[in-house]
């Protein structure tokens, strides 16, 4: 009988905990090249507005299929601004939400720091066996850097020591592995708390390629969150912006 | 749905069928003595090897494909050792898509021919040796002919394995045209790039052209004899 009474008392104790007013966490769909930055901003914004974020990692072609397919996300940090538009005339997303909240900066790195300097001059000679870069059809970092090599007019010189990626990752992974000697990454990629990690990069005069945008959504499912639209505030805010260029990003 | 096979589709075509042919082949002449070992051998290391063996179904391929550009490349001891060949580097060539091709497959080649050397039992290669046959004679013309449905289905396991193989090629190949480009990778391009005219012609064009194959091979297994 105490027992029961006891047991009894820790459910009304524990129903009250759980049905206390407390926001579910916001659901943030997050493309993973801004994993890095992510890690920072989350608390920053938890601590600032007492929401509570649930971060998924992921790229951002799939999480649209997931979202078309009525995946709960609240809102999305895509890698493009094409994905959030085309997520915006469906209907999937809140019309007008749509903000640019990163700058990607194209690079070309090398992993050695101490080698031949990095610039249009090496690009020019070609004195390195393979160069690596991210698909162009599908990858915003690729296509930026077949601009480049087109606005050097060096698609045919350089074209048979192209390896390409899937993504900028893969291109990364090309370098750091030792089998292509420069590679056209992000900035985010090498870069963290204001400085280069490893190697030598040349950042890519921004008038040699259409910038790369990245764009965030307020989602459907997301719009009766009170956290929602503070998150896309915030991530335009200086504070936040002051993460993001540690981590190689503009605006 | 409209269908339409872009050019560069042949090529694609052709280097995944060599690449298919050349790696159910060597898996063949690789896996064949591996599995008569593990079958026979009462060796303490048997049961270690087996599992290093099973090694490439755990990672994700595009892992696995990672550590073979590791390895493949100028820090990694294989690098090396082509480099001080004097053979160059084998990531981004079909040398190294054959390798990656024939890590990933060898599971699917060393299982089913250790299950036929095992089912065979100990019985037919004693007769054989009581007949006389000395044991590479005992191997060759009791052992291999008793295991041929074991062969032949690690030959159709490593053939439609490395067809429908996209991780490892994407991350060891480099998607070059005519060189690594073939048509996983391709028809993931075409997918990720809402082409879906050229994926559906692709898709359409690799599923019936691996089905003749298969088919064909599948046939070369005899029906079991009623005992």
């Amino acid at each position: 009988m105490g027992l029961a009474r006891a047991l009894w008392q820790v459910f009304l104790v524990w129903g009250l905990v759980l049905g206390a007013p407390q926001a579910a966490p916001l659901s943030v769909a997050v493309a993973s090249n801004f994993a890095a930055p992510m890690k920072r901003l989350a608390p920053d914004f938890e601590q600032r507005t007492g929401h509570t974020l649930a971060v998924s990692l992921g790229a951002t072609g799939q999480f649209a299929a997931q979202i078309r397919h009525g995946a709960p996300f609240a809102v999305l940090l895509a890698a493009d601004a094409q994905t959030p538009r085309a997520l915006e005339a469906e209907g999937w997303a809140v019309a007008g939400s749509r903000v640019t909240y990163a700058r990607g900066q194209l690079v070309l790195w090398q992993r050695e720091a101490a080698g031949p300097p990095l610039n249009e001059a090496r690009l020019r000679r070609g004195d390195f066996k393979r160069l690596a870069l991210a698909n162009p059809k599908l990858a915003p970092y690729g296509a930026a850097a077949m601009e480049v090599l087109q606005a050097f007019q060096l698609t045919d010189k350089l074209g048979p020591l192209l390896v390409e990626g899937i993504n900028s990752t893969q291109a990364y992974q090309f370098v750091h592995s030792g089998n292509a000697e420069l590679g056209f990454i992000a900035l985010s990629q090498v870069w963290e708390d204001g400085r280069l990690r490893e190697g030598a990069i040349w950042r890519i005069p921004e008038n040699l390629y259409r910038p790369i945008l990245q764009d965030a959504v307020l989602l459907r499912s997301g719009q009766t969150h009170p956290g929602a639209r503070a998150w896309l505030q915030y991530l335009q805010s200086e504070p936040a912006r002051a993460i993001m260029r540690a981590y190689g990003y503009t605006h | 749905m409209e269908l339409a096979l872009s050019p560069d589709a042949w090529p694609a075509l052709a280097l995944t069928l060599q690449l298919a042919v050349l790696t159910a082949l060597v898996l063949l002449v690789l896996a064949t003595p591996l599995a008569w070992w593990l079958a026979q051998s009462r060796s303490p290391w048997r049961a270690a090897v087996a599992a290093v063996l099973s090694l490439p179904l755990v990672l994700p391929p595009t892992v696995l494909g990672f550590y073979l550009l590791v390895l493949l490349g100028p820090a990694g001891w294989v690098g090396q050792l082509t480099q001080a060949m004097g053979w160059g580097l084998w990531s981004f060539s079909f040398t190294g898509l054959l390798i990656g091709s024939v890590v990933f497959s060898l599971p699917f080649a060393v299982l089913p021919i250790q299950y036929a050397f095992e089912a065979m039992g100990p019985r037919p290669l004693e007769v054989a040796a009581t007949l006389g046959a000395r044991p590479l004679d005992a191997f060759f013309h009791v052992a291999l002919p008793m295991a041929r449905p074991g062969l032949l289905t690690a030959t159709i396991l490593s053939f439609a394995h490395t067809v429908g193989e996209f991780g490892v090629v994407l991350m060891i190949g480099g998607n070059i045209a005519g060189q690594t480009r073939v048509v996983s990778t391709q028809l993931f391009g075409h997918v990720e790039a809402m082409e879906y005219a050229q994926a559906h012609a692709l898709a359409a064009l690799l599923v019936v052209f691996s089905l003749v194959v298969l088919f064909l091979l599948a046939r070369l297994n005899p029906r079991r004899p009623v005992a």
